[in-house]
């Protein structure tokens, strides 16, 4: 058994095509990691350059939103069903303003380091 | 609903595309908009899978609630995509207004733009009797704005 990967539509370039597909791990960083060995590129499509889960897109483990379950940390088992959703999201806000808003347009999963004291 | 304006149909891109959507569903969308505003409503209209045809309107709820920015929720989001594939469809319309300002993706639209099959439909609710309602395709970035035909037909919005 294994745990099934629905990709959206605008991923699938990175699947062959492939609305589903199949990976291993025991957290969601140990599946796309193990997603991006088969699929080279995938991992920089769902976590940014900084670590974090990408604000571009939605990851549920089961019918629960990663962002619930420890984000990048969510544990993951046989058997479960993974679904990636690209984020609908948007507005007249400028994209400067909106980052700001939202507080970077990444979604961190570990705190940000305390400010270095001088 | 008072007087569209039109999608001037003008190719910004390579490709020349149009939306062909019912009057019905059309009207449903300006009457979300008017009723969510000042603040920017949100959507979905379903089709079948390859059709290319808008069937069934979806109002989302604007999870960020505000004037200037808007983000389906995401269990709602999870709750439509799957009803939407177990019927063998496809979000072919995503729309969403903007009220103060045109109906034109903003780069922030742009930057989210993760569906390339949709038609992304713009209603600005900026004039308090009439509406602009443009359409444009959105892919890797670029923005492609196409012509709107709105048509009569037996659709139930």
């Amino acid at each position: 058994m294994a745990i099934e990967v629905r990709v959206p539509t605008i991923l699938r370039s990175y699947t062959g095509g492939a609305k589903i597909v199949e990976g291993a791990g025991d957290t969601l960083t140990e599946l796309i990691d193990d997603l991006d060995a088969k699929f080279n590129g995938l991992k920089g499509r769902l976590i940014t350059p900084e670590g974090g889960l990408h604000r571009f897109v939605n990851i549920y483990v089961n019918d629960e939103d990663v962002r619930f379950l420890g984000a990048l940390d969510a544990k993951v088992k046989d058997g479960d069903s993974i679904t990636i959703l690209p984020a609908v999201a948007g507005g007249a806000l400028g994209f400067a303003a909106a980052a700001a808003l939202l507080g970077g347009l990444s979604r961190p999963t570990t705190p940000a380091p305390a400010p270095k004291a001088d | 609903m008072g007087t569209a304006t039109l999608g001037s149909g003008k190719s910004h891109g390579n490709v020349n595309t149009v939306l062909t959507i019912d009057r019905a569903i059309v009207e449903a969308i300006v009457a979300h908009a008017r009723r969510d505003h000042p603040d920017e409503a949100c959507g979905v209209v379903a089709g079948p899978i390859g059709s290319d045809v808008p069937t069934r309107h979806i109002p989302m709820d604007n999870a960020a609630r505000s004037m200037t920015f808007y983000e389906f929720d995401s269990m709602e989001h999870l709750r439509v995509w799957r009803e939407m594939d177990d019927l063998d469809e496809e979000p072919v319309v995503i729309y969403h207004s903007h009220t103060a300002t045109e109906a034109y993706p903003s780069r922030t639209d742009v930057s989210f733009a993760g569906e390339p099959n949709a038609h992304y439909l713009l209603v600005s609710t900026r004039e308090p009797d009439s509406e602009e309602i443009r359409s444009f395709r959105i892919v890797d970035g670029v923005v492609t704005e196409e012509e709107v035909n709105i048509v009569d037909a037996t659709v139930k919005a």
